[in-house]
C-alpha cells in the first residue's frame, strides 16, 4: 500500500494543475487537483503503469499537463541544445589546451 | 572577415529572440486545453441524484438525438448565470440535457433547482469530481454537446448568448 | 501629501540625470581631474529617489487610499510591519526599489573609486545613467506608484495574505541588492571595454562588486526558498518555477564570473570571457524582470500584467544588449593571443572546467524557462517544462562537477603534477565505500544516487582535509566548496529519505501506518487583527512511541477574503516534521498533509556556509590592500 501511495505522489508531482497553473497537482489544493489525485490513485490501484496514466491524461488535457516533456519532434531542441552547448564548450577548452603543446 | 561575420550572426540571433518574445507577449500565458482533444464519449458509470440508480455512459447516450452534458454545482456562481440558457435549450425536442452535479451536497443541489427550475432530463452525481476528469473537465461549469456518441462541441465556462445560439444552430 | 512629494521627487530625480550627463561629457573631454559637481548631482539624484521611496512608505503607513498603489495593496487593519513591507510587495513599489538600488550603488561606486582612472569612473556612471533613465521612464510612464484616485476610497483592497510574512518582507530588498547590484558590473565592464582597461587592476576592483552582489543574491534566494517551504504548504523549497529560475540564472552567471575574474586578476588572461560574463549577468537580471513582469510566463508568483510594461522592458532589454554588442565589437580590442593558453593540469584549467559546467547548468535553466514561449510562438503548441526536465539534465552532470570542485583548488597555477597528491585517490576510495555502505544498508537501488553521493562525500572529505592541513590558506574558497558539498548531501538525503502522508481526517479520528500514528485531537478558533484562525491539534506518535504535538493553522483573512494554510513545523538537527491542513469543498473533514523531512536545516545552513565563504573573501581583500 505504501508503495502504491508513493507512486501516486510521484505521478501527481509530475502533473501540472490546470486551475492554479503554476503548481503541480500534488502541491495544489484546488478541487480539480484533489479529484485528479483520487483518479490517479485509483488507476494506480488498478495496476495501470506510470506511463499509461500519463498517456491517459495527455489525451484528456493535452501534453501541457505533463511536467516532463517527452523527447519528440517538438522538444528535440529543448533536450538537445543544452547538451550540444556542453559539447561545444568542451571543444573550445580542449582547443585552448592544445594550443599550449604546439 | 572573420570578425565581421560574428557580430552579424549575433545581431540576427538577438533580433530573432526579440521578435519571438514580442510575439509571445501577444499570446496569453494561461493554458486552456485544445477543444478538439478527445471526440469519443468517455465510458463511466454514475448514480442518479436522489434515487441512486447506477447509469452507464453506454445507456445514457445511446439514443440518436443530441445530448448536452452539463457539469454544474450549486456553489458555483457562473452556473447561475448560464442557467437561463439551459432553460431555453430545454424546449428543444431533440436535445436531452444531462446534468453532472459536481462536488455538491444533495440538499443544496435540489434547493438550487427548486429556486431556478430544473432544466435537466437526468441528473448524475459526481461527489468526488472524478467523473468530470473522465470528461477532461477541470472546473465548473463545463458543457459537452454530444451526437452519435461523439462530442461535437466542448464549452469551458458558462454558456452565454453566443454559445447558446451556436448550440441551437448545431442541433438543427 | 507624502504621495505628492514622492511623485515630484521622482521627476526631480530624473531631472538630475540631465545635469549628470551634461557635466560628465564635459568633464570627460576636457579636464584631467574628476568634476565634483558630477558626484554632487549623483548624490542629489539618490536623495530624490530616497525621498520618493520614503514618500511611498509613508503613504502606506498612513493608509492614504487616494494613492492607487496603496489602495490596491493595503488595508487599515493590516499590521504596521506589513504596511511597510507592502511598499515593495507590489509591482510599482518594487520598481521604485529597483531604482533606489541602481542609484545607491552608483553613488557608492563613485565614492569608493576615488583613486581610479577619471574617465573610467565617468563612463561607468554614464552607462549606469542609461539604465537609471530607462527605469525612471518605465516607472513614470507605465508603473507610477503615485497615481491618484478621486474620490478617495474609504478602504484598501489589502495585501495578499501569503505575502504577509516576515521572510518575504525582507526578501525583495535583499534579493534586489544582488539582482540589481549586478548593474554596476555591467556598466563598469562596458566602461572598461571602451577604455581598453580590462586588466588585472580592473579585475581586482570589480571583484568586490561581484562578491557583494553574489552574497546578497544568495541570501535573497535563500529567503525566498525558506518562505516557499513554510508558506506554500507543500513542503518543497525549490520547484523550478520560472520566477525561481529567473533568480537562479544571474546567480549561476555571477558564480562563474567571480571564478574567472580570479584568473584574470592573477594572470591577465580570459579577458574577453570575463567581459562577456559581466554583460550576461545583468542581461539575465533584466531578462528575468521581463519574463516575470510582462506576464509572458505563468508562474505561482503573479504580478499584475500589463502588455505595455512588457513591451517597454523588452525594448529596453534589447537596447542594452545591442549597446553592449556594439561596444564589444567596435571599441574593445582583443589582447594578443600568445599567453592565452593553458597547461592541462593547472588551476586555470580547473576554473575553466568550472565555467564550462556552470555555463551548461545556466543553459539548461535558460532554455527550460523560455523554450515553451518559443514553441508556442512558432507552432502554437503548449508544453510544460518542470522539475523532471531539470533533474534529468542537471543531476548526472553534477558528478564530474563535484569531482572537479574537489580536485581543482588543490592544483597550482600555471602547471601542476600529481606527485604528492596520493590523498586525492585515497579519499575517492573512502567516499565510494562509504556511500555504497549507506546505499546498501538502506536499500536504495539507484546507481546514479550512489555515484552522486560518493562524489559529494569526496568533495566533503577533501575540503575538510584542507581545513586541517592548510588552515587559513584559501579559507574563503574552502568554506564555500565545503558548504556546497554539504548542500548537495543534504538535498540528496532529504530527497531520498523524505516520507509523507496525505489523508482526510475529522476531529477525533486517528490515522495509522506502521511508522506513525496521527491523532486529530481538536480544533480551536481564534480571532486575530486581520484574520480568523482555525488551529488544529494533532498528536503524532512514532514507532518509538515518542509523542509530539503539531498545530497547523488555517487563516481566513478578511481583506482580501483568502484562506491560507499555515504549516506547523517542528525543527530539529536531524529532521523536520511538517504538517498542514486544508479545507475540502463541501466536506466536514480536513485534508491533512504530514511530512517527515530529514536534514532540512542543513540545507539552509549549507547555503549560509556557502555565502559565508563569499563574506570571508571580501574581508580578506580588505585586509591585504
Amino acid at each position: 500500500m505504501a508503495q502504491e501511495q508513493s507512486l501516486t505522489y510521484k505521478i501527481t508531482k509530475n502533473l501540472r494543475c490546470l486551475v492554479c497553473q503554476g503548481q503541480s497537482v500534488y502541491d495544489s489544493d484546488s478541487d480539480f487537483a484533489n479529484s485528479l489525485k483520487i483518479v490517479v490513485q485509483r488507476k494506480v490501484d488498478e495496476g495501470m503503469s506510470e506511463n499509461d496514466i500519463y498517456e491517459f491524461l495527455k489525451t484528456k488535457y493535452g501534453e501541457w499537463i505533463l511536467y516532463d516533456p517527452g523527447l519528440n519532434k517538438k522538444t528535440y531542441i529543448l533536450w538537445l541544445l543544452p547538451i550540444l552547448l556542453f559539447l561545444i564548450g568542451g571543444a573550445i577548452i580542449i582547443k585552448k589546451l592544445k594550443l599550449k603543446k604546439t | 572577415m572573420k570578425l565581421k561575420i560574428i557580430p552579424i550572426i549575433l545581431i540576427i540571433f538577438f533580433s530573432i529572440i526579440f521578435i519571438i518574445f514580442f510575439k509571445g507577449l501577444q499570446k496569453t500565458s494561461i493554458y486552456t486545453p485544445d477543444e478538439n482533444f478527445e471526440k469519443n464519449v468517455p465510458s463511466f458509470t454514475a448514480k442518479v441524484i436522489k434515487t441512486g440508480v447506477e447509469n452507464s455512459s453506454e445507456q445514457l447516450f445511446s439514443g440518436d438525438q443530441f445530448y448536452l452534458m452539463n457539469i454544474w454545482a450549486s456553489w458555483c456562481a457562473p452556473c447561475r448565470a448560464e442557467h437561463n440558457f439551459l432553460m431555453k435549450l430545454k424546449v428543444n425536442e431533440n436535445l436531452k440535457i444531462i446534468g453532472l452535479n459536481y462536488k455538491d451536497k444533495e440538499k443544496n443541489a435540489l434547493n438550487f433547482l427548486k429556486e431556478l427550475k430544473n432544466p435537466y432530463d437526468k441528473i448524475l452525481v459526481d461527489g468526488d469530481g472524478t467523473i468530470a476528469i473522465d470528461w477532461g473537465a477541470y472546473g465548473v461549469p463545463e458543457s459537452f454537446l454530444i451526437h452519435n456518441k461523439k462530442i461535437i462541441k466542448k464549452i469551458i465556462g458558462p454558456i452565454d448568448e453566443n454559445l447558446y445560439l451556436d448550440i441551437e444552430r448545431l442541433i438543427k | 501629501m507624502p504621495s505628492l512629494i514622492g511623485s515630484y521627487s521622482l521627476f526631480f530625480g530624473l531631472g538630475c540625470s540631465i545635469f549628470i550627463i551634461f557635466f560628465s561629457i564635459k568633464n570627460f573631454k576636457n579636464s584631467s581631474s574628476f568634476d565634483s559637481k558630477i558626484l554632487s548631482f549623483s548624490l542629489l539624484q539618490l536623495l530624490f529617489v530616497i525621498v520618493s521611496f520614503i514618500g511611498l512608505i509613508l503613504s502606506f503607513i498612513i493608509s492614504d487610499f487616494s494613492n492607487e498603489t496603496v489602495f490596491n495593496h493595503s488595508h487599515t487593519t493590516k499590521p504596521l510591519f506589513y504596511k511597510i513591507s507592502g511598499t515593495w510587495g507590489n509591482h510599482e513599489g518594487s520598481l521604485l526599489l529597483w531604482l533606489l538600488v541602481l542609484t545607491l550603488f552608483i553613488s557608492i561606486f563613485l565614492l569608493n573609486t576615488k583613486n581610479l582612472l577619471k574617465n573610467y569612473r565617468i563612463l561607468t556612471l554614464l552607462y549606469q545613467q542609461i539604465i537609471i533613465i530607462g527605469f525612471f521612464i518605465f516607472i513614470i510612464k507605465t508603473s507610477n506608484p503615485f497615481n491618484y484616485i478621486y474620490p478617495e476610497p474609504d478602504e484598501g483592497l489589502g495585501l495578499n495574505p501569503i505575502l504577509q510574512d516576515p521572510a518575504l518582507a525582507i526578501h525583495p530588498p535583499i534579493l534586489y541588492l544582488g539582482y540589481v547590484g549586478s548593474s554596476i558590473i555591467f556598466s563598469s565592464a562596458l566602461a572598461a571595454m571602451s577604455l581598453n582597461w580590462v586588466s588585472k587592476e580592473w579585475a581586482k576592483h570589480i571583484k568586490k562588486w561581484i562578491l557583494t552582489s553574489w552574497i546578497f543574491l544568495t541570501f535573497g534566494i535563500l529567503l525566498g526558498s525558506i518562505w516557499a517551504y513554510y508558506e506554500l504548504g507543500w513542503g518543497g523549497f525549490w520547484f523550478w518555477d520560472p520566477v525561481e529560475n529567473v533568480s537562479l540564472m544571474p546567480w549561476l552567471a555571477l558564480t562563474t564570473l567571480f571564478h574567472c575574474v580570479l584568473v584574470l586578476e592573477k594572470k591577465s588572461i580570459l579577458t574577453s570571457w570575463v567581459i562577456i560574463l559581466s554583460i550576461t549577468t545583468f542581461t539575465l537580471s533584466m531578462c528575468g524582470t521581463f519574463l516575470v513582469r510582462s506576464g509572458i510566463l505563468n508562474s505561482v508568483h503573479t504580478f499584475a500584467n500589463d502588455p505595455e510594461r512588457g513591451v517597454f522592458i523588452l525594448i529596453f532589454l534589447f537596447s542594452l544588449i545591442f549597446l553592449a554588442l556594439f561596444i564589444f565589437f567596435f571599441f574593445y580590442k582583443v589582447e594578443n593571443k600568445k599567453i592565452n593558453s593553458f597547461f592541462w593540469l593547472s588551476k586555470e584549467t580547473a576554473i575553466l572546467v568550472n565555467n564550462w559546467f556552470m555555463m551548461y547548468f545556466l543553459s539548461v535553466v535558460l532554455i527550460g524557462t523560455i523554450y515553451p514561449i518559443f514553441l508556442d510562438v512558432i507552432s502554437s503548441q503548449q508544453i510544460s517544462v518542470g522539475p523532471p526536465f531539470y533533474h534529468k539534465l542537471i543531476v548526472p552532470f553534477l558528478i564530474p562537477f563535484l569531482l572537479a570542485m574537489a580536485i581543482g583548488p588543490n592544483l597550482n597555477w600555471i602547471k601542476s603534477d600529481l606527485k604528492n597528491k596520493f590523498y586525492l585517490f585515497l579519499f575517492l576510495l573512502i567516499s565510494l565505500v562509504l556511500s555504497s555502505l549507506i546505499i546498501i544498508n538502506l536499500k536504495i537501488d539507484f546507481l546514479i544516487n550512489t555515484v552522486l553521493i560518493s562524489s559529494a562525500f569526496y568533495l566533503f572529505f577533501i575540503t575538510t582535509r584542507d581545513f586541517i592541513v592548510h588552515r587559513f590558506q584559501n579559507l574563503a574558497q574552502n568554506v564555500s566548496h565545503f558548504g556546497f558539498s554539504l548542500f548537495i548531501l543534504s538535498v540528496l538525503f532529504n530527497n531520498i529519505f523524505s516520507s509523507e502522508i496525505i489523508t482526510n481526517l475529522k476531529v477525533g479520528e486517528t490515522f495509522k501506518t506502521k511508522d506513525v500514528t496521527i491523532f486529530f485531537e481538536k480544533i480551536t478558533k481564534k480571532k486575530e487583527q486581520n484574520f480568523d484562525a482555525i488551529t488544529g491539534k494533532f498528536s503524532i506518535t512514532n514507532s518509538k512511541n515518542i509523542e509530539q504535538i503539531l498545530n497547523p493553522e488555517l487563516r481566513i483573512y478578511n481583506q482580501p477574503n483568502i484562506v491560507t494554510s499555515e504549516a506547523d513545523i517542528k525543527i530539529n538537527l536531524l529532521s523536520d516534521k511538517f504538517m498542514t491542513m486544508n479545507l475540502v469543498q463541501n466536506q466536514n473533514y480536513f485534508n491533512i498533509r504530514y511530512q517527515h523531512k530529514p536534514f532540512m536545516i542543513w540545507i539552509w545552513a549549507s547555503i549560509f556556509i556557502i555565502s559565508f565563504g563569499g563574506l570571508i573573501s571580501i574581508f580578506k581583500r580588505r585586509h591585504e590592500t
